[in-house]
């Protein structure tokens, strides 16, 4: 049952991905991402992480998605053109994909060593499990992430604010 | 325990009683809504098809299912037609993880009063809300109507606003009841009654002031109804569709309404309890045993339809400015007051 769901949404996710490069205008991109971000979620929840998926959903394909479309649909933009970039773009894009998925399977291969590993159907690892691990364990970690992303917000507001106008 | 066909019997039958109510319900809340905004506006409402308009729904059904179906030329196809099946699907989706009574009522083991029990019920069902503003902005953007495209950005831009409001406002709930599951929220409700509802005892009234608030502008309903201000917009995302499709966006509304009902009474209300608790003992009957959690529900359910409509017949419409201010600049900070609030109270009073 497992094996057979997750053989499904894989292949939902796979198709979403190729979709994703195949569409030329960008409002099918978006979506194919949504399809994507959702069956990742589903492959969340085989390997018993429920609230990452639910977190999957609501932050990936409900909000970060919204604001991809609301962009789009925003500046009405049109089927993408081929320019002298996409050229490019196809010459080095292609090895470039190779080296960075070589990079992140070897540290995810790496790592598997001293973090250890789920395997489908395992216990479903509940919220309070999960919590306990966030704000005890990784307490400090946690917290230096989210002064990051707050960081993060209060540069990109400092560079959008029009200068001279205050 | 059941087998596994049973099982899937058993939850194949609860679907199909649950959607059929839903949708039932829908129709005469659309019907519920013309009589009592009839009455606010000191006119009868729908009163010529049966005794009283109780027959208008069906005659409504009638109409918009015969009504020719039309398909505008210069429309992005997949996704004109997509849109409502979306937006439909979304709105009927999330009533799957609301239990309607108490889960000790079972069958063989499985329970009778909710289609699916899980213990992120409560995330799932702000899943599902955020994944629902693409069955709007779709329907906007693909109608290639100027209209259109503008209710829809208004529509995604005050959703995205109004649902963090929502999300944090249940954050005090979640800390009362320890759990993100439905079932357990209400089993903390269920003590004492109305005491121990969490918008009466639990102190959790400001919590509930902001989901009402941001759930009505999640909803696209009034005083939040900008998406299809039809002095401004016609029609807003709807302008282009007509005959099913428009009423599946209609169904949608209202079954989000419902939904929305349903929510705010499992997690202030305290779901199907008794407001009583224990002053009046439970009925011996097995049956009445059983209904009588179900009546509290709906009245529950029914009050926050009824105010919703009454809402819409009292607040006039808010301006983009002031919407989008109040929810950033009131809300959100208020929700998050809750939160310090009600952590305080729970680490100082364990």
């Amino acid at each position: 049952m497992h094996l057979a769901l997750f053989l499904i949404f894989a292949a939902f996710c796979l198709a979403g991905a190729i979709n994703l490069l195949l569409q030329t205008h960008p409002i099918n991109s978006a979506l194919s991402l949504i399809v994507v971000m959702s069956s990742l979620a589903v492959l969340y929840l085989l390997l018993g992480a429920e609230f990452l998926a639910a977190a999957q959903i609501i932050v990936y394909a409900g909000a970060v998605m919204v604001l991809f479309t609301f962009v789009v649909m925003l500046l009405n933009v049109g089927e993408e053109e081929k320019t002298h970039g996409s050229k490019v773009a196809k010459l080095i894009g292609f090895p470039a994909a190779v080296v960075i998925l070589g990079v992140i399977a070897t540290i995810i291969i790496e790592a598997q060593k001293h973090l250890g590993r789920v395997a489908l159907g395992d216990q479903v690892t509940t919220t309070q499990d999960l919590s306990r691990v966030l704000f005890h364990e990784l307490l400090l970690p946690f917290e230096v992430t989210s002064v990051l992303i707050l960081i993060a917000i209060l540069g990109a507001v400092a560079l959008a604010r029009k200068e001279g106008h205050s | 325990m059941i087998l596994w066909w049973q099982f899937a019997l058993l939850s194949i039958l609860k679907v199909a009683v649950v959607t059929v109510i839903l949708l039932t319900a829908v129709a005469y809340t659309v019907l519920l809504e013309r009589k009592l905004v009839g009455r606010i506006q000191n006119r009868w409402g729908p009163s010529r098809v049966g005794p009283f308009g109780l027959l208008q729904p069906l005659a409504d059904g009638i109409k918009l299912f015969l009504k020719e179906d039309m398909i505008p030329t210069g429309v992005y196809k997949p996704l004109y037609l997509a849109a409502p099946l979306i937006a439909l699907g979304c709105a009927l989706l999330s009533i799957a993880v609301v239990p309607f009574g108490p889960s000790d009522i079972t069958w063989h083991g499985a329970k009778l009063f909710e289609i699916a029990d899980l213990n992120i019920g409560l995330l799932v069902i702000l899943g599902v809300t955020s994944i629902s503003v693409y069955g709007i902005a779709l329907a906007g953007w693909s109608s290639n109507n100027k209209y259109s495209l503008l209710g829809s950005l208004r529509a995604s831009a005050q959703m995205i606003s109004y649902e963090l409001a929502l999300g944090l406002s249940l954050v005090g709930v979640v800390l009362r009841a320890q759990s993100l599951s439905l079932a357990e929220i209400v089993k903390v409700q269920s003590v004492h009654g109305i005491l121990s509802w969490n918008v009466f005892g639990g102190g959790q009234f400001l919590a509930f002031f902001i989901y009402l608030t941001a759930a009505y502008a999640e909803t696209n309903r009034a005083p939040f109804d900008l998406p299809e201000a039809e002095t401004e917009l016609t029609g807003g995302y709807h302008t282009e569709y007509s005959s099913m499709k428009f009423a599946m966006f209609f169904m949608a509304e209202y079954a989000n309404m419902i939904t929305v009902g349903c929510v705010a009474t499992l997690l202030f209300l305290g779901g199907w309890t008794s407001p009583f608790g224990d002053l009046i003992p439970p009925p011996q009957n097995i049956i009445i045993h059983a209904f009588v959690p179900i009546f509290w529900f709906v009245a529950k359910v029914f009050f926050f339809l009824f105010l919703y409509i009454w809402v819409r017949g009292t607040v006039p419409r808010f301006r983009y400015d002031q919407l989008m201010g109040y929810g950033w600049k009131y809300l959100v900070p208020a929700a998050m007051v809750n939160i310090v609030g009600t952590s305080l109270v729970m680490a100082v009073f364990p």
